[in-house]
This record gives C-alpha cells, sequence and structure tokens, in this order.
C-alpha cells in the first residue's frame, strides 16, 4: 500500500465525509452525526493501521475491523468504497431494498464486513472472541479493532466484554471509543456519565490512550502505542465532535439520525470543500 | 390522518402523567423514537433515562413496579425481546407490574433493516405465563391502549409501529381487552390480523370482493389472552382462516391462532407473516417484498383458496 502523508489521510476523511452525507441524503435516512465524527478513524484505520486485501475479503490473516456502532456504516462502506472494496456506484444504493449496503452492518450480504452490528453494545465481545481466536491460530496473526460509540458503552455486555479482554490480556486488541460527547436523545454527560472514562478501563485491566480523533498524527501515535503494549489490551479515547465538519451538525443529536435535504447537503459539500458537483 | 401508534401512544402517556401520579417512565436513550419526550418534558421528575442499557432497564423498571410505581419501559421491540432473560425473570416470574412498550414492530421499520425491527418479540413475549401481548391496529386504539394499560395489574407489553398508519376506528372507539373486533363479514375466507397489517387487511378484502371472494376480516388487538370464541366463531363460519401479522412468521400471531383452532377438525388456518430475517428498504417497498400490502395479502389469499397453488414455505 501506497504511504499516504497525514495531509493526504486528512484530505481522505473529508471525502469519507462527503461520500457519507451524499449516501445519507440518497437513502433519505441515516445517521450523519456518528459517521463525521468517525471519518478519521476510519481514514487512518483503512488507509494506514489495517492490514487487508481488497480483493480477498476473507483472506485469514487479515486485520479485523468491527464497527460495533453499527449505524455510522455509511464511513465504513466510504472507506471500503475508496479502499477499492466495492464500487462508487454501490453507494447510492445505501438502505434500499436487495442492496448489500444494509442500514446497518450485514456480514452475510457484505463479506467485507466482520460482524453484523447495529444492536448497539455487542461488537466488543465478537471483537474478543475474534482476538481468543486468533491467540488459538498457529497459522495467522492478526490485530483486531473495535469501533464503538460513546452512548454505546453504557451497555453492560461492553464491560462484560473488557473484563474478558483483561483476563486473557488481549494485547492485539484495540478497542476505540469515539467519544463525541453526544448521544440520541442528548448529552452523553446527562444521559448516562461516563467519567472518569480513562479509569474505568484502566481498572478493567486495559492499556489506555486519550487522544485527539478528529487528528490524524494522534490517532497513528496511539496505534503505534497499542501495538508496543505486548500484555494488554489497548483502548483508544477518541475525543471527537460529533458531526465534525459540517456547522451546522456539529455537537448535536438533532443530526443523530436524520438526512440532509438537498439544500443542507449542498451547504455541508460546500464546508467539507470537497466538490458539490460530483455525484455518487 | 395517518399516525404512527407510537405517537399515539406518546400523546396519551403524556395525558396520563397528569391522571395517574404513580406512571413513571423508563427510558434507554430512544425518548425522541419511542415518543416517550412529552412526558420526559412534562414530568420530568417521573422520567427515568438510563442510557442504552436495556437490560438495566427492565431490572430497574421490575424494582419500580415493585414499590407501588407504574412503569411504561419504551425501547425498540428487537431490543426489548433481546433482554428476556430479564424480563422473563424480574418482571415475568415476580409477576412486576411493568409495561414493555416495543415500537418499530416488523419490516415496516423500513431503512434501518434487521437490526431494528421486532420480528421476534411477540413470541417471545407471548411465551410467559402472565404477560399480555397487545397491538393496536390505529393510533385512537393505541391511545386506548395505554389508557387501559395505566389501570391495568401485571405484566404487559405493548406493540407498535414506527410507521403512520391510516385511520380505522372513530374517536369514540372504546378498547375491549381481550376482544377481538369483526371489522368485515365473509364467507370464503376470514383474514385474522393484528398492528399495522389489518387496515391493508380491509383494502385486500375490497380486492378480493371485486374478483368475487369474500373475505372477513377481524382485528385482534390483544394477541394475549386470545379471543378464542370469536376465533371459533369466524372460522366455523368460513373454515380458512389466513393469519396476518408484521412479525415472523414463527410464533407470533399466526401461531397463537393456530394454537387456538388446532381442535378444530374442519378449519384450515395459513399464517403470513415475514420469513427469513428482514432487511433495508422504503416500508413500502418491503410490504411488497413481504406480501403485506393489500395486493400482497390478496394474493396470499388467492393463493390459499386455490388448491393447486403451493404453499408458501414457512421458517
Ligand atoms: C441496544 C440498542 N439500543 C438502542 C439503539 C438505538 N440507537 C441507535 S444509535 C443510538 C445512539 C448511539 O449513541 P453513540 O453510541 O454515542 O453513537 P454516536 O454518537 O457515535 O453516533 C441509539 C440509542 C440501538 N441501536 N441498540
Amino acid at each position: 500500500m501506497v504511504v499516504l502523508s497525514t495531509a493526504e489521510l486528512s484530505g481522505l476523511a473529508q471525502e469519507l465525509r462527503a461520500d457519507s452525507l451524499k449516501m445519507i441524503a440518497t437513502a433519505v435516512s441515516g445517521h450523519p452525526g456518528g459517521s463525521l465524527s468517525a471519518a478519521e478513524i476510519l481514514a487512518t484505520l483503512y488507509f494506514k493501521e489495517l492490514a487487508f486485501r481488497a480483493q480477498e475479503p476473507s483472506w485469514p490473516g487479515r486485520d479485523r475491523f468491527i464497527l460495533s456502532k453499527g449505524h455510522a456504516v455509511p464511513v465504513l462502506y466510504a472507506a471500503l468504497c475508496r479502499a477499492g472494496c466495492i464500487e462508487e456506484e454501490e453507494l447510492s444504493t445505501l438502505r434500499s431494498i436487495d442492496s448489500r449496503l444494509q442500514g446497518h452492518p450485514d456480514h452475510v450480504r457484505l463479506p467485507w464486513i466482520e460482524a453484523a452490528t447495529g444492536s448497539l453494545g455487542q461488537g466488543l465481545s465478537v471483537s474478543v472472541g475474534m482476538a481468543l481466536g486468533e491467540k488459538l491460530d498457529n497459522e495467522n496473526s492478526y490485530r483486531t479493532y473495535c469501533l464503538m460509540g460513546d452512548g454505546e458503552i453504557q451497555a453492560g455486555q461492553v464491560w462484560e466484554a473488557a473484563m474478558s479482554a483483561g483476563k486473557f490480556g488481549l494485547a492485539k486488541l484495540t478497542g476505540i471509543v469515539d467519544y463525541n460527547k453526544v448521544q440520541l436523545d442528548g448529552r452523553v454527560s446527562n444521559i448516562m456519565d461516563l467519567e472518569p472514562l480513562a479509569d474505568k478501563w484502566e481498572a478493567f485491566g486495559w492499556h489506555v490512550v486519550d487522544v485527539d480523533g478528529n487528528d490524524i498524527d494522534s490517532l497513528l501515535a496511539a496505534y503505534d502505542s497499542a501495538r508496543a503494549n505486548d500484555e494488554k489490551p489497548t483502548v483508544i479515547i477518541a475525543q471527537t465532535i460529533k458531526g465534525k465538519g459540517v456547522s451546522f451538525m456539529e455537537d448535536t443529536h438533532a443530526w443523530h439520525g436524520k438526512a440532509p435535504n438537498e439544500n443542507e447537503l449542498e451547504q455541508a459539500l460546500l464546508e467539507l470543500g470537497v466538490g458539490a458537483a460530483q455525484d455518487n | 390522518m395517518a399516525k404512527a401508534t407510537r405517537v399515539a401512544f406518546g400523546e396519551a402517556l403524556a395525558r396520563l402523567g397528569a391522571t395517574h401520579e404513580n406512571v413513571v417512565v423508563v427510558d434507554g436513550d430512544l425518548s425522541c423514537s419511542t415518543n416517550t419526550r412529552k412526558f420526559s418534558e412534562q414530568f420530568p421528575a417521573r422520567f427515568i433515562q438510563l442510557g442504552i442499557a436495556e437490560g438495566n432497564m427492565v431490572g430497574v423498571a421490575a424494582g419500580l413496579a415493585m414499590t407501588g410505581k407504574i412503569p411504561f419501559v419504551s425501547s425498540f421491540a428487537c431490543f426489548l425481546a433481546g433482554r428476556f432473560e430479564q424480563i422473563r425473570m424480574s418482571v415475568g416470574y415476580n409477576n412486576a407490574n411493568v409495561r414493555l412498550v416495543g415500537t418499530h414492530a416488523g419490516v415496516g421499520t423500513g431503512e434501518d433493516g434487521y437490526s431494528q425491527m421486532g420480528l421476534e418479540d411477540v413470541a417471545l413475549m407471548r411465551s410467559l405465563p402472565n404477560m399480555v401481548v397487545l397491538q393496536p391496529a390505529d393510533a385512537v386504539e393505541a391511545e386506548r391502549a395505554t389508557e387501559f394499560l395505566a389501570d391495568y395489574v401485571g405484566p404487559a407489553y405493548l406493540r407498535l409501529s414506527r410507521q403512520a398508519l391510516p385511520d380505522i376506528f372513530d374517536s369514540d372507539y372504546s378498547f375491549e381487552f381481550g376482544k377481538g373486533i369483526r371489522l368485515r363479514e365473509g364467507r370464503d375466507l376470514v383474514l385474522v390480523a393484528s398492528g399495522g397489517v389489518v387496515a391493508n387487511c380491509l383494502e385486500a378484502a375490497e380486492l378480493l370482493a371485486a374478483n368475487g371472494v369474500e373475505a372477513g376480516v377481524v382485528n385482534i388487538h390483544t394477541i394475549k389472552p386470545l379471543d378464542e370464541q370469536l376465533l371459533r366463531e369466524v372460522a366455523s363460519n368460513s373454515s380458512r382462516v389466513l393469519t396476518v401479522e408484521d412479525h415472523g412468521v414463527i410464533g407470533g400471531l399466526g401461531s397463537a391462532v393456530v394454537e387456538a383452532l388446532s381442535e378444530m377438525p374442519d378449519v384450515v388456518v395459513r399464517r403470513h407473516g415475514v420469513l427469513g430475517y428482514g432487511e433495508s428498504g422504503t416500508q413500502v417497498d418491503l410490504y411488497a417484498r413481504h406480501m403485506l400490502d393489500s395486493a400482497g395479502i390478496a394474493e396470499a389469499a388467492r393463493r390459499f383458496l386455490t388448491p393447486d397453488v403451493e404453499a408458501v414455505a414457512t421458517g
């Protein structure tokens, strides 16, 4: 894979944002806020960190990525498209009948999806299973990454999974929390506060890295720190902004699960600076 | 005016807040979707926001009920069904006075796809001995069912639609717990339906009538306890019963009706519902795909009445 510069990865993240919004606008439904907050995370994973073969989704040596916050799947489809796994024309089929691009990730329909998600709170358990499987695999070596929402980690199952990853010392497992401070009904701090969040993960036996999750270099450094730790699973607490990159979508629950109309999309693409003219 | 039953529920709930001071609402980051938002604004002290943690929600509701409160627990039907173990133990086995309200019933949920669709919830809830199961067919019925539940004592499940449903009943409609409603008479077969597909059954009956087939329609708002007496009556009149529901074809209304009529020798029941897992699509496309729109239901009825047409596979 060609090594992309920080600026190129940044530009790519903006394109993932634009693609996500175009897909959601075409589908007239979907989740912009949590897709936009995760754009740098997806860009750095798919264009720097993850080992995978675009044309061989079941390659046994691939790194596993589980999008536990499944509603943000547009940004994953956008990344899979830019990475050469799926065709650009397919993006406009998001959420329509017979599409492989289901409203939430579908492992059976789309081979690059490692596990079905959309019911929040389950992805980390599946990731723990994959990381345990890797430990038992004498032929293949890979890492497992799991992206969770901050609202999502209110779910008890996440902490059951966290405890088990700690117990087994799953050093090749990296959790990422998209800490965008907002969930569906409002602010995380009002709904069910997570703080002190780093202490919680530490208490469960995890190596914790707290970074600016909308900053490319900080994320890359966090992945390096995870690789360097060979005793514990790592969680990257990615401080992000919900709706990042589009002023009227930023830091609000209003755009958690609402599609932009034509004017709003145009305005958004203008702000993202990636050209409103090109479409899906 | 067409309205989603989840919206009618939210409005009724906010009104009940004023008349029933023991009513409390337990929510898990979905008040904007389940429509408990209105209640939360009017009665903030009686609105308990627990975040995305449905297992905990169910247990907390059971505890509240045991202190004399009347908790309404709202989430998507699939997320409540997903906490079945907590429901069977903390709510069911304790006979706790909890109302579970599951919205986003069936493939009518639309574009979000399978992960957000309640497709097994009726099957699960129905299996608990003391759980009653209600599913209104329009906004007025949803309002009345919600009002009924505020005074009902015991575990209850209320299943609601995401999508707007056309009006069937007038505002003077009165809800009779446990009673099916004959909406239309017909000697050739009877469509026994519940929830969002009832209006489509009425339209399907019109389509069938245009082709000389007389189809009756029965609305089952109370899936449990089921109005077995009425079902036996209508079944003995027409001897063919087609159950119609936006739910998996295993374990829902159809199964309940088959259980109820299993000892009637001359009655044939066919279950019509969702086969396989649901998927993304517009509600209109999905109802066409699963033959739950009026044309699809009419076609299912025709196949049922025409012996040489293969039975629709189940499972
Ligand atoms: C178990 C479960 N409960 C509820 C939902 C409905 N839901 C979808 S997204 C969402 C909010 C998610 O918030 P967060 O995890 O913070 O995601 P982000 O802000 O990154 O979009 C909720 C409650 C769900 N998908 N799964």
